[in-house]
């Protein structure tokens, strides 16, 4: 951590969402880095904490609830928590932009796509309203629309071509760090090869890193260089894709591979092995180990004492102290 | 033995104001007792309005269904009601598709009370037997369904689905709304209960990977049209049709080692209002040829059992 190439640090941090019923712990002590031009990919299921994690380093969290209770988020050595609202706003959009889940509603129907793209360029770069419009104009065709369509609106989109508009919006000042959540599991198959084909030509030739936050392992395995595997708000296992890939160590992480229809499986219909159990409650989470309950490798001492990320062999950190068994 | 389903040239068109939108346009399919048949396709490609024309939960435009040798498509509403205990259906989204303001109990006890004939004491009896079934908690019998998680709340619906013990379930993309470690259980609950009850379905998923864990046959369908239909492991092995083997190709895949060669496919699904003459999916086909703008292309067998649509499957393919 920390090499020059480093472009973003996180570092031990914590996010609860404060409520009624009590404190949700959604993050737990996170810390990765990111290096320059790579893809590091968050994957975890529903309540795992991601998207948690992505609108901690965008400035997103809603507060209250949300709270960055600790920890720095470190952006070229910059820490950016606790930075005022107003350097967050000529950050975000400009050196880190995000792409939501849901491209129906990330856009504003009421203006036209050409105009959502260049209120970015005109709120962060010197631009008159012409220049903007010739500079959307060329985002436009990078994404693979073409220009003729900068007077129409989100609705007279597909999902597909409203994904790229909303990829254009969040590559058109040339962010250093692009944060995608789950961008392609609104669209169909064929769609999501050509948009994740598009994203992974645009961030080569603009040497763009990302975060690209998915439930899927076949993206991952597409798109990232890097995988943090996070269970309960806490990284799990994390590595290269060899590492996560090849040498899967974490009972939590087997499990994931375990539970997809494979191939294998299919030719003889066997049963699925899925992870018994459910994910715990946030605001009630296990002693010990976070994963203990649902652990086919679990002893008495994973119930007692919380585990530590560790380090097995160089770059491949997990959280168990079983990983070499089972 | 003839098959528990039978669909013949079904047809579905909705009128819109611009124009006829041809949502389901001349599919047949067969379906034998105890097995599976997948629907694949993306959205538009009228999977789901199938499903739902061959449960009568929509007229059919032209076409015919028969139901254990029986013509069912025109029925009378008598006759309806008795075939939907037989027939049911289970839907994709659980946080929609439960009553907000039913318990557990009221949600798979209402199908037992509405065909009637059982006192209080058996149905909820039943509901008990149902609830272990599927594998929900008895604790759970006066719950609502925001208290349960997306797994949980899809156990109800097949256990609803489940209570007037059909023999025929139409599975509209169950398990898509749920985490993997979560779809693998419901997976796992529906193999189990074919294997019980001798339960027939229709599968009815985007899920490539689902699909092909858990069907017999598979029919793959764009814009409305039959376009390949196989044996599940026949179908992956040798995929005929441009459009499966793209979308077989688009598929990431878990894998590092073995990443697929990418067959991108341009542009996107054409508008089902009017369609053109010819093969639908000859506007993003790769191979496309004059013939494929002019004429339907022929539903032929080109190898065993293996059906496909498509002018040049034999060009592609070298057959």
């Amino acid at each position: 951590m920390g090499n020059a190439h480093t472009l973003l640090a996180i570092k031990d941090l914590t996010i609860h969402y404060v409520t009624d019923d009590g404190s949700v712990h959604a993050v737990n002590h996170v810390s990765f880095a990111l290096e320059k031009g790579k893809t590091l990919g968050l994957v975890g299921e529903t309540g795992a904490g991601k998207t948690t994690i992505a609108l901690g380093i965008i400035g997103l969290i809603p507060n209250p609830p949300g709270k960055i209770i600790g920890g720095a988020i470190e952006l070229n050595g910059e820490n950016l928590i606790g930075k005022r609202e107003s350097v967050m706003r000529r950050i975000r959009g400009k050196k880190i932009s995000m792409i939501f889940q849901d491209p129906m509603t990330a856009l504003n129907p009421i203006d036209t796509v050409g105009e959502q793209i260049a209120e970015v360029l005109l709120l962060h770069e010197k631009v008159s309203q012409a220049e903007a419009r010739i500079k959307a104009i060329e985002v436009l065709e990078r994404v693979g629309i073409s220009g003729e369509r900068y007077d129409e609106y989100p609705h007279q989109f597909s999902g597909g071509m409203k994904q790229r508009v909303v990829i254009a919006i969040a590559l058109a000042c040339n962010p250093e760090l692009l944060i995608a959540d789950e961008p392609t599991t609104a669209l169909d198959v064929t769609i999501q090869a050509q948009v994740l084909a598009m994203m992974n030509r645009l961030k080569h030739e603009l040497n763009t890193s990302m975060i690209m936050i998915t439930h899927d392992l076949g993206i991952v395995s597409e798109m990232c260089d890097q995988v943090a595997v996070i269970y309960a708000g806490e990284i799990v296992e994390s590595g290269n894709l060899v590492h996560i890939f090849d040498e899967t160590s974490h009972p939590y992480a087997k499990g994931l591979f375990n539970s997809l229809p494979s191939v294998a499986a299919a030719a003889n219909r066997n049963r699925l092995v899925p992870i018994p159990g459910l994910m715990p409650d946030p605001t009630n989470l296990p002693a010990g180990c976070r994963f203990s309950p649902r652990c086919p490798l679990k002893e008495e001492h994973c119930e007692r004492v919380a585990q530590d990320l560790v380090e097995i062999s160089p770059g491949h950190m997990v959280r168990c102290w079983k990983w070499d068994r089972g | 033995m003839a098959p528990l389903l039978e669909v013949h040239e079904l047809k579905k068109y909705f009128k819109t104001p611009y124009g006829l939108l041809h949502a389901v346009d001349g599919v047949s399919l067969t379906l034998e007792k105890g097995k599976t048949l997948g629907v694949v396709g993306e959205s538009g490609c009228g999977k789901t309005t199938l499903g739902r024309v061959i449960l009568h939960l929509l007229d059919s435009t032209g076409g015919r269904i028969c139901f254990e040798g029986e013509d069912i498509t025109t029925v009378s509403r008598a006759k309806l009601r008795a075939l939907r205990e037989k027939m049911q259906i289970i839907f994709q989204d659980p946080f929609s598709s439960l009553n907000p303001r039913q318990t557990i109990s009221q949600t798979i006890g209402e199908p037992l009370i509405i065909k009637g004939g059982l006192s209080r004491e058996q149905v909820s009896r039943r509901v008990g037997q149902l609830m272990e079934t599927v594998g929900l908690a008895e604790r759970l019998v006066n719950a609502y369904p925001h208290e349960l998680d997306g797994g949980r709340r899809q156990r109800v619906g097949v256990a609803r689905a489940l209570a007037l013990n059909p023999q025929f379930v139409v599975c509209d993309e169950p398990v898509s709304a749920l985490d993997v470690s979560i779809q693998a259980q419901i997976i796992n609950l529906m193999l189990d209960l074919q294997e019980q009850l001798g339960l027939s379905y229709i599968f009815i998923t985007h899920d490539l990977s689902v699909v092909r864990f858990i069907s017999h046959d598979i029919l793959v369908m764009y814009l409305g049209m039959m376009i390949e239909r196989a044996a599940s492991k026949e179908l992956f092995e040798y995929p005929l049709h441009p459009y499966t083997k793209a979308l077989l190709a688009a598929v990431p895949e878990p894998d590092i080692h073995h990443q697929r060669q990418k067959l991108l496919l341009q542009g996107e699904l054409s508008s089902p209002i009017n369609p053109l003459p010819g093969c639908r999916f000859a506007p993003r086909c790769p191979h496309a040829k004059e013939i494929c703008s002019q004429a339907q292309p022929e539903w032929k067998e080109v190898r065993p059992e293996h059906c496909v649509a498509c002018h040049c499957v034999k060009e592609i393919n070298g057959l």
